[in-house]
């Protein structure tokens, strides 16, 4: 009985997995990271900016070196997948402070010979703060469902 | 088997079960986003040029149907809206009474209402006091998902049903429209194209007016597709639905009707954008407009005065394409219809209302900055509009009141032609920020400028007409020096 149930538990979760494209967010392809749409509008104006041809999703947004791109991405991987079940996130979405760190260190990473007087500064201001549209273009955000007093307009009250 | 070894598997089995149900949760619900991103709809009924009525259109598009119906809803900001469900909404003429003066001679000031949403745009046409007076068919236009009754009007050619229907009645059209059962607001078809559902104007007004902006050299430097078109071989009209790149489509749409035009019977319905958008490009516009007879074009002769004036409708298309929004690129539904998420999907909120009512997806998806603050800017912005606006007012009344007295101490229409130009002037001005429905916003600069021009405008009106005197003036010539008064 035991071993049934585990047999059907993990059937599900490698079908789900497969499903749900889970393989994918191990590789660096950009599509993989529009799989849940959420990111669809970032993914579409990344083709259009300019580091279009200089970088991935992945060249900016994670750390470069093993084993800290993967517990960035197992850390994003679990806040977004649980995010986009339970619907639960403010938009429009905005990067978070572990994850600007992130993209500052990459700007850094590539840019370094030519900003390392400027970024090195104590409260110096992120790249993007002036250079925001490097990477996506124009700004790309999307607002969010129906909030709760609108559902009840909406409803008829 | 003993209890003590039975309890771990059944520990397991209940684990594994609840594991099993979580992911099959899980798996259920990825395969709903994934259906939604699939299928952003399902074409369960067929759409065509004639189908007006929105909820037949919403069998296939519900998710923006839903939002459409909300426009019913009362909804209301400082400078906009209505605050009542069910009653018409308050008089603005009454809040400002210094409107009521300056429309007098004119049906706005039997009846002038704040706003309501699209959804009540026919009812409350047919239901204004302005009605007491007789109107053109033109007014349907912009009131009613017209296009079928024009084509009907024109035995299949929509442009000339539409340029039959200045000289009919109001009244005859409305028959017609609710005879032909086409009587909805502005409806689905008006914006959309039925098969490909792309945005595409349809409006013979604006296609008259944009190709008018097109040919002419009025700066148009936000519409790069008339910049392009200007600077090609120019060897067919400039036609929106061709030329017009999705963003600026994304403003045509609403160009199709909030805008300044002359909608009564002396002439067809017109767009005056051939000198170009600005206050004074329309002004030279209409100053070249000529009615039958070789009468100078004017909406009505003021009451007091006998001013021939020019009355601004509501030209927000005109006065937002001054302003730093359209200069980068923000289109009218960028803000009024912000995209927002619908699960996997991305909607086009069809729910048209003020960005202030919606600051998260309006404004806050380009400027990072609270709510609060948000607000705060644009209360800055609104707040100084208005008290400029009183100060333009206020200007007008009193150069009213001096051409009152002038002329009840005698001075002849030659005498008064100087301050009444002046007043036509400055009321054009004031009129256009006054009947524009963002109180400033959609170009700050630009609506402090007119409206400073409009009080310098009815002040100089004031002086010229105080010039005149207010004792005996019949001996007085134009271009004289007024008499002296009599003690």
């Amino acid at each position: 009985m035991a071993a049934a149930s585990l047999g059907i538990a993990v059937g599900i979760a490698v079908v789900g997995f497969d499903y749900a494209e889970g393989l994918s967010y191990l590789s660096t392809d950009p599509r993989a990271c529009a799989n849940c749409h959420i990111m669809q509008s970032q993914f579409d104006s990344w083709q259009k900016a300019s580091h279009h041809t200089a970088a991935t999703c992945a060249g900016c947004h994670l750390p470069e070196s093993f084993p800290y791109n993967y517990i960035a991405k197992a850390r994003n991987g679990w806040n977004h997948s649980s995010a986009f079940t339970l619907q639960n996130f403010p938009e429009p979405i905005l990067i978070t402070p572990p994850n600007a760190a992130i993209l500052q260190a990459n700007c850094e990473r590539c840019h370094d010979a030519l900003i390392h007087d400027l970024s090195a500064a104590a409260g110096a201001p992120r790249c993007v703060s002036c250079h925001g549209s490097v990477g996506h273009g124009e700004q790309v955000g999307l607002g969010g469902p129906w909030r709760e007093e609108e559902k009840e307009i909406a409803h008829g009250h | 088997m003993g209890t003590e070894r039975r309890w771990p598997y059944i520990a397991l089995t209940v684990f594994c079960t609840l594991g099993a149900a979580v992911a099959t949760v899980i798996v259920l619900n990825v395969a709903e986003r994934k259906s939604e991103g699939r299928h952003p709809f399902v074409r369960v009924v067929e759409v065509t040029e004639d189908t007006t009525d929105p909820a037949v259109w919403g069998k296939n598009w519900p998710r923006q149907y839903d939002s459409y119906l909300l426009t019913a809803q009362s909804t209301r900001t400082r400078f906009g809206g209505h605050g009542g469900s069910e009653a018409l909404p308050a008089e603005k003429i009454e809040r400002d009474p210094w409107l009521k003066r300056m429309f007098l001679g004119y049906a706005f000031s039997i009846d002038y209402r704040d706003r309501r949403g699209h959804a009540y745009m026919l009812q409350d046409q047919e239901g204004t006091e302005r009605l007491t007076k007789p109107q053109s068919g033109s007014c349907i236009h912009c009131h009613a998902s017209v296009m079928p009754l024009y084509r009907q009007l024109g035995n299949g050619d929509a442009m000339a049903g539409f340029e039959k229907t200045y000289k009919m009645t109001y009244q005859d059209t409305s028959k017609l429209l609710h005879d032909s059962g086409h009587a909805h607001p502005v409806s689905c078809v008006d914006c959309h194209d039925p098969g490909s559902m792309a945005l595409r104007v349809t409006r013979p007004g604006f296609l008259h007016g944009i190709q008018a902006l097109a040919a002419g050299d009025g700066a148009a430097p936000h519409l790069d597709s008339i910049e392009r078109w200007r600077a090609g071989p120019r060897d067919r009209p400039y036609d929106p639905n061709v030329d017009a790149s999705r963003t600026e489509m994304r403003s045509f749409v609403c160009g199709q009707c909030h805008v300044e035009y002359y909608c009564s019977t002396k002439l067809k319905l017109t767009f005056p954008w051939a000198n170009g958008l600005r206050v004074e490009d329309v002004e030279k516009t209409w100053n070249a407009t000529m009615f039958e007879g070789n009468e100078r074009f004017y909406d009505y002769k003021h009451q007091e005065t006998g001013a021939p004036i020019l009355k601004a409708q509501h030209p927000e298309f005109e006065l937002w394409s001054q302003g730093i929004h359209a200069r980068s690129g923000v289109a009218c539904a960028d803000c009024h219809m912000p995209y927002m998420r619908d699960g996997a999907t991305k909607v086009s909120d069809h729910w048209v209302r003020s960005p202030l009512l919606n600051v998260n997806r309006a404004c806050q998806t380009c400027h990072h900055f609270s709510e609060e603050e948000l607000l705060a800017r644009a209360a800055t912005i609104q707040d100084g509009t208005h008290k400029m606006l009183q100060d333009a007012g206020a200007a007008l009344m009193d150069q009213i009141d001096a051409v009152v007295a002038a002329k009840a101490a005698g001075a002849t229409p030659e005498q008064l032609a100087p301050a009444l130009e002046l007043q036509r002037q400055a009321q054009w001005r004031l009129d256009f920020i006054a009947a524009e429905n963002s109180m400033g916003f959609h170009a700050p600069q630009e609506a402090a400028r007119v409206l400073g021009e409009s009080a310098n405008l009815a002040r100089q009106g004031q002086i010229a007409a105080i010039k005149l005197g207010a004792g005996p003036v019949a001996a007085m010539q134009p271009g004289t020096a007024p008499a002296p008064v009599a003690p």
